[in-house]
């Protein structure tokens, strides 16, 4: 079983972005879990959410503590909590990081991929220029990440559940394919 | 056709297959999106109902009786504080004999004030009347919904039922779900027409004032109903089987039980976890199993005494507690067993309150825990699983 | 007398409106109005908690079918035109 945790903040799509991930790997013939850890935050709090990807059907209903994949949907929240806490020795992380700048210091037992879904997002008109919002472009990156889920089940899901702005986020998230790195640290 | 979607998109699809006529909600987190869902098939017209929205949820509820009593497939859903508020609704629509079905997003009571999973809203109105159905799955509970109304609305039962999911654990969690045709659900589940019911020109009072002389013959009447639903319950779930292919295991689901010396009794979406915890503990050996406890009402009398004469000790887990006595499952099956020649070790484990996540780790330690219970009895038979500053470890 | 219990419905049912139930047989006080000093205000209408007051020019009819004889009308009258005297005396 594969498990994936999300950080973002309130009205990035965090939720969403987890979703997005579920329903490409359930595309591709997985059976899969979705599910946010919901509080009663606002726009702007740390948001956390998490997937489960598997060949069989998922029974499991509780947290996920040690994942295989940490997703991070706004890089202010790296000088904060542990971000990074429970992942598997090896583990691969996707920031969400301005391409002109280099990655703070950081544990070097696991894998890095950058990109900048925020410039991304903002060229392609999706949410607001103060606050785009990243996570189709973040789920590009995610299937150039892993090797497990392609970038085409990715777009025809992003397609299906973008509610406006299909092909603007389409492409957001083809540009964020080709242009997510891995990055050494 | 299977699709990925939330526990409450499946209580929403749940009630726009079964064709519910009214729907009258209020919103309560985390809940709402069932009745967001629910609105936006209205307006489009692709569920053929009239939604109300009112002022409260006792107001909900008193809409949905008016609505059941002429004759109208009625549906609401609600949560914590807002099932609480229906109570006393929830006692006249059982007494009206109304097969109204709810979907209840269980969450914890507050204070503390909390959003998240636990079962005391629904325990606490186990002496409502109702049906109630707990929940493990998204598919379940879309299931569920659609066959609640069919042992509901059958002549001899006539009675409401609560189909409970798990609030967040289910309610906001996705997962593959296989949709019904529509015209495969028209075909198990026929219109709503009850024998008799308020018409344009037939006047007539429900629940009118009846003397002492005539009470008791009343509530005698729903108690043979709540005594049929058991049969009509496991006669539905057949014929669901039959069309559908999926079958929940009747009242109380044995998994992995024939041979075991132990079992644990969970409902809802733990008992899903548990199903796993109990696979990995029989690859290693220990003879344990998992007895899902998905119907409280009518109360699986007759499959606990069946499973009391065959095991050593049941650990039984319950999302809430009756203060001053235990948890609520506990007690009840301990009344069951009784008069049982066998009766197992009971141990009563206090567990996941207010959201506190119940995981694989904690119930392998309560299936270690009941194994040594067996053989030496604690003096106390009710444990707080995972309370800080109590001495055993969880994690 | 009691029915058996598989001799009734699933739940009390009463097939008569509540109109038919003459409530006006409980009064031992009844309303007596002075249409002289009335206001024509219409209060009196209002507060009725049996719809038992008609008005006609804004002037209040009792329906002595149901009026209770609760007095409500006359306590709540700010001229103070309806008397409520014992029934059976006129």
């Amino acid at each position: 079983m594969i498990e994936v945790r999300f950080h973002g903040r309130g009205g990035q799509g965090v939720v969403i972005a987890s979703e997005v991930l579920a329903k490409a790997a359930f595309k591709m013939g997985f059976e899969v879990s979705s599910f946010p850890f919901f509080g009663v935050e606002r726009r702007g709090a740390p948001v956390t959410a998490y997937a489960r990807i598997d060949k069989n059907p998922i029974r499991i209903k509780s947290s996920i503590y040690e994942p295989d994949y940490i997703v991070v949907l706004d890089s202010t929240l790296l000088k904060g909590v542990d971000l990074l806490e429970g992942l598997k020795p090896g583990g691969k992380v996707l920031i969400n990081y301005p391409d002109d700048k280099t990655l703070p210091e950081i544990s070097d037992r696991f894998q890095y991929y950058t990109l900048d879904a925020t410039a991304i997002a903002a060229t392609h008109g999706i949410g607001s220029k103060m606050t785009p919002i990243v996570n189709t472009a973040i789920m590009g990156g995610f299937a150039k990440m892993s090797d497990w889920v392609s970038i085409e089940a990715m777009l025809e899901i992003i397609r299906e559940v973008a509610p406006v702005k299909k092909d603007e986020n389409v492409e957001a998230a083809r540009e964020a394919y080709e242009r997510t790195r891995e990055v050494a640290v | 056709m299977r699709q990925v979607m939330t526990g409450n998109y499946a209580s929403a699809y749940g009630a726009k297959l079964s064709r519910a006529e009214v729907i009258a909600a209020y919103p309560i987190t985390p809940q709402t999106s069932i009745v967001e869902k629910l609105a936006e098939l209205v307006s489009t017209g692709e569920l053929k109902a009239k939604f109300i929205s009112v002022e409260s949820e006792h107001s909900a509820m008193a809409a949905c009786i008016s609505a059941s009593i002429v004759g109208a497939r009625t549906y609401t859903a609600t949560s914590s504080h807002g099932l609480t508020l229906m109570h006393e609704v929830l006692m006249w629509a059982s007494g009206a004999r109304l097969p109204i079905v709810i979907t209840n997003v269980s969450r914890a009571m507050a204070p503390p004030w909390s959003v998240w999973a636990d079962h005391m809203d629904s325990i606490a109105q186990r002496d409502t009347g109702w049906l109630q159905f707990f929940c493990s799955s998204n598919q379940e509970v879309l299931d569920t919904t659609i066959m609640a109304y069919k042992i509901c609305e059958s002549r001899n039962v006539m009675l409401p039922a609560m189909v409970i999911e798990d609030a967040f654990i289910l309610s906001h969690t996705s997962e593959p779900v296989d949709m019904p045709e529509q015209e495969a659900v028209d075909s198990f589940l026929p219109s709503f027409s009850p024998e008799l019911k308020v018409e344009i020109g037939k006047p007539m009072g429900f629940g009118s004032l009846v003397k002492p002389d005539q009470y008791m013959e009343f509530r005698y009447k729903a108690m043979l109903a709540m005594k049929a639903a058991r049969e009509r319950i496991l006669r539905v779930e057949k014929e669901f089987k039959q069309v559908f292919g999926r079958e929940y295991g009747g009242l109380l689901e044995n998994y992995r039980c024939d041979d075991a010396e132990v079992v644990l009794v969970a409902a809802g979406s733990t008992a899903a976890t548990a199903k796993d915890v109990v696979d990995s503990l029989r690859e290693k050996g220990q003879k344990v199993g998992l007895a899902r406890l998905r119907v409280f009402r009518p109360f699986p009398h007759e499959e606990f005494r069946a499973l009391a004469s065959k095991v050593a000790g049941i650990a039984v887990l319950d999302r809430s507690y009756t203060f001053g006595v235990s948890g609520a499952f506990f007690t009840e099956i301990k009344g069951s067993i009784y008069d049982c020649p066998k009766r197992p070790a009971m141990k009563n484990y206090i567990a996941g309150l207010g959201g506190r996540d119940i995981t694989p780790k904690i119930l392998e330690k309560i299936f270690d825990d009941i194994q040594l219970f067996v053989k030496r009895r604690e003096e106390t038979d009710v444990e707080w699983v995972d309370v800080a500053g109590l001495p055993r470890r969880w994690h | 007398m009691t029915k058996s219990y598989e001799e009734i419905p699933l739940t009390p049912i009463s097939n008569t409106p509540s109109t038919m139930n003459m409530t006006g047989l409980w009064r031992a006080f009844r309303p007596i109005v002075d249409i002289s000093k009335c206001k024509r205000c219409t209060i009196c209408w209002k507060f009725c908690p049996d719809a038992a007051i008609k008005l006609v020019d804004f002037v209040p009819v009792i329906d002595l079918k149901y009026c209770k004889g609760c007095g409500i009308c006359s306590a709540e009258c700010p001229a103070k035109c309806i008397e409520m005297i014992k029934e059976g005396i006129e």
